[in-house]
């Protein structure tokens, strides 16, 4: 396929994906790829990533897929047919065997390996950190052990996981360092250790990521980039669900909300500070017309200072919503800065304030494991009840509720056909300035079921559905 | 408007830029490669202390071009970044011939070239000899003011109502950097090459302190990276930057010291990192025992 051909599918992709590359941008790509190489695949791939992608937390995504598109390009790339070795691995056995003599497994190829030698020679290149060798064997454990069929619609994890079970790499750290230990001649110190430690840690995460993109070649070989791309494709870190997250991608969208909190205040900080005109200055404007002998040349205007508003964030943390209450405590901490105060409260079927955790220590993530494990939210049998949690939340905080606060109602309202008391909610409407509730559920799931939403929503300003970091960060900006 | 291109490929980038003390991984060397040839502006984007800055810094040694830096700051404006009129000069102009001349004349006469004042961008762009312009910071600016580098970044020209457009006599390499704290326009990114610059791995980063600071042991070097790479792996709320890796390195060959242990390691943590929950926290994690 002509190179021109596969990159308009690959920016297809991309779009798919949903990058937004724009015309132009497509332009200069096809610009700098006339000057780059695509033999040279690294130099290759930065010039597309510096046309196209704008935004470095969509830079995974773009390199899977251009792996997708332009792994199988260029000799080296090229996927060995099973039994006969490529050249390169043919190298690979004669440098070991000169290396160690005529020993061991010297001329018959690896095919005559034995899965226990391919392990010990797997051990030996992490050891010394051989990255050829390592991508040798990533290739070679691939065509024995991942056990892979032609023309099956998978994305290759189950590949990956049966490669990685016969090579036993879940124990290879601990071999790794005992074999370390046994090595050196001196006892390691602790950190010495934790430092050898760690660079294992490393490289056996570079293998595994051989192992993977191996995999990903064979697949795309055999089914073609496009269908492989739609496999795996996967949502941009802001448009990750709450509820459905991996545990990756919980990572990475964890990852995403520390600078996107970071951008969020210091936007929110600029808008407040450079607001509308007001109006004029009286005193202000005499003041300066005395450098103009006293003609008023020069307006000054009053600038409107609004308040910072209050904030109290009633979240429910039940199994379902957890990771979605989560996130949104994280978030309304991270930028607590906007607001002259936060008090947060947790509920499942009871109700607890833990204001004071996220207090106590700077660290949020460790704020969040003490709600968890340390506030007091059974009442009865520990399934939501928002009925009895608001009324609850009522008699004890309902009084420190003024026109100043805004009230944040989190949850999925699902409320096993309790009673729903949504009286307080009404009564909380009246006094606050403001009473929104963000539901991470899909618009079309709301009021089917035990979801009430639409009766507390009533008296809400609003429901915002808040399935993703898009989501939210788009509502708290509207908020200030 | 072609202009012989600067460098040959991409490896002659990373080989001169290593000649003036900036080491470049292949995406950093082959990002200023393709600026040269596409005649765009560089947008490079990372956490503070990777050298971003210092990026173009090296480029315009490495090209003997001056550099010219804009640094940008909340309520910096077309006066500021562009260009002036220069009032006083223009006053006395019209003092001076206040007898002899006709109005139309002056008129003309005082929104020339001579009464301009030359701000960064227009400096960058008229200048005779090679520039490099880098623009620091520009995430700093507000998105409105953004507007202005428009239409320098795309045309490398600037449009002065009462002089008409000034075009650039030679295409600059412009260097842009920006800390992330907002949304860069649409606008804005469109134009630019984008480099995300984050720390270096391991190796890179070993050789950035065998290079940056004299007489240091291999063995420490390679120490000093280890170790900066396990801290970065934890929750922090700073991660330590190759700037703050680089003092460390100093600290500690100050103290006269070869081979790090915990001891030594914790003591001197205050100059890694920066908030007092990392410090208890890298502390606690490189004195556990396993």
């Amino acid at each position: 396929m002509p190179v021109l051909d596969l990159m308009s599918g690959f920016i297809v992709e991309l779009r798919n994906a949903g990058l937004p590359v724009s015309l132009t941008e497509n332009l200069d790509a096809m610009e700098a790829v006339k000057v780059i190489p695509i033999e040279d695949r690294e130099a290759f791939k930065y010039a597309l990533g510096a046309t196209l992608v704008k935004n470095n937390a969509h830079w995974r995504v773009f390199e899977t897929i251009f792996e997708i598109y332009f792994s199988l390009r260029g000799p080296e790339y090229a996927i060995t047919q099973d039994g006969q070795p490529d050249d390169f691995w043919r190298e690979m056995q004669e440098q070991m065997a000169r290396g160690q003599g005529e020993g061991q497994g010297a001329g018959g190829g690896m095919d005559s390996l034995t899965p226990e030698e391919i392990m010990s020679m797997l051990m030996r290149a992490l050891m010394s950190g051989d990255q050829a060798m390592m991508r040798a064997l990533a290739r070679q454990s691939v065509q024995r052990f991942a056990g892979m069929e032609p023309g099956r619609p998978v994305g290759g994890t189950y590949y990956l996981y049966r490669t990685l079970r016969n090579l036993d790499l879940d124990n290879m750290l601990a071999k790794l360092m005992d074999a370390n230990r046994e090595m050196s001649k001196q006892d390691l110190t602790a950190l010495e250790e934790r430092l050898e430690k760690d660079e294992f840690e490393s490289r056996i995460e570079q293998f595994k990521q051989e192992v993977e993109s191996e995999i990903r070649r064979r697949l795309v070989a055999d089914r073609g980039a496009e269908a492989m791309a739609k496999t795996l494709r996967k949502p941009l870190p802001e448009d990750v669900e709450f509820m459905h997250a991996s545990r990756d991608e919980m990572q990475s969208l964890k990852k995403a909300l520390y600078p996107l909190t970071r951008k969020l205040a210091a936007r929110l900080a600029r808008k407040r500070r450079h607001g509308r005109k007001g109006p004029l200055d009286f005193r202000n404007t005499v003041r300066h017309s005395l450098s103009y002998g006293g003609v008023p040349a020069e307006p000054k205007f009053r600038y409107p200072r609004p308040a910072k508003p209050e904030l109290m964030v009633v979240a429910d943390i039940s199994g379902s919503v957890a990771a979605f209450a989560r996130f949104t405590l994280m978030f309304v901490y991270a930028i607590q800065n906007q607001f002259s105060k936060v008090r947060s409260f947790v509920f499942i079927d009871g109700i607890d304030e833990v204001t004071q955790y996220f207090k106590a220590t700077e660290d949020i993530g460790e704020a969040i494991n003490r709600v968890n494990t340390e506030a007091d939210v059974v009442w009865v049998d520990g399934h939501s009840d928002y009925g009895h949690a608001f009324e609850v939340f009522w008699e004890r905080y309902g009084k420190d509720i003024s026109s100043k606060t805004t009230v944040l109602l989190l949850g999925d309202a699902r409320n096993n056909y309790h009673a729903a008391q949504s009286w307080v909610v009404k009564e909380i409407s009246k006094r606050a300035r403001h009473v929104y509730w963000l539901n991470p559920e899909p618009k079309s799931y709301w009021n089917t079921g035990d979801s009430i939403v639409g009766e507390y929503g009533a008296f809400t300003d609003g429901v915002f559905e808040c399935r993703n970091l898009r989501q939210l960060e788009g509502f708290v900006e509207n908020l200030t | 408007m072609r202009v012989k291109p600067r460098f040959n490929d991409v490896a002659t980038v990373r080989a001169g830029l290593k000649k003036v003390n900036y080491l470049a991984d292949d995406g950093i060397a082959g990002v200023v490669f393709l600026a040269d040839r596409l005649g765009k502006p560089v947008l490079i984007e990372g956490p503070a202390g990777t050298g971003k800055t210092q990026l173009a810094k090296s480029v315009a040694e490495l090209t003997g071009a001056r550099l010219i830096r804009l640094q940008c700051y909340e309520g910096l404006d077309e006066s500021k970044a562009l260009y002036e009129w220069n009032y006083k000069k223009q006053l006395l102009r019209i003092q001076a011939d206040k007898n002899s001349d006709s109005w139309s004349e002056i008129h003309d006469d005082i929104f020339s070239e001579e009464f301009l004042l030359t701000r960064p961008l227009l400096e960058a762009i008229t200048s005779e000899d090679p520039v490099v312009l880098l623009i620091d910071e520009v995430d700093r600016v507000e998105l409105e003011t953004e507007a202005l580098l428009l239409e320098i970044l795309s045309e490398y020209q600037v449009s002065i109502p009462e002089l008409g457009t000034i075009t650039a006599k030679q295409i600059p390499l412009v260097f842009l950097t920006s800390n992330n704290t907002r949304e860069l326009s649409e606008a804005l990114k469109r134009r630019c090459l984008y480099l995300h610059v984050d720390y270096p791995d391991l190796e890179r980063e070993k050789e950035i302190v065998l290079n940056k600071v004299p007489d240091i042991s291999q063995n420490l070097a390679d120490q000093i990276a280890r170790i900066v790479r396990s801290i970065r792996q934890l929750d922090l709320k700073k991660p330590p930057s190759v700037s703050e890796t680089l003092d460390w390195a100093r600290t500690l060959m100050l103290l006269g010291i070869e081979t790090i242990d915990a001891e030594e390691a914790k003591e001197t943590l205050h100059i890694l990192l920066k908030y007092q929950t990392d410090i208890a926290k890298a502390a606690k994690e490189l004195s556990v025992t396993k």
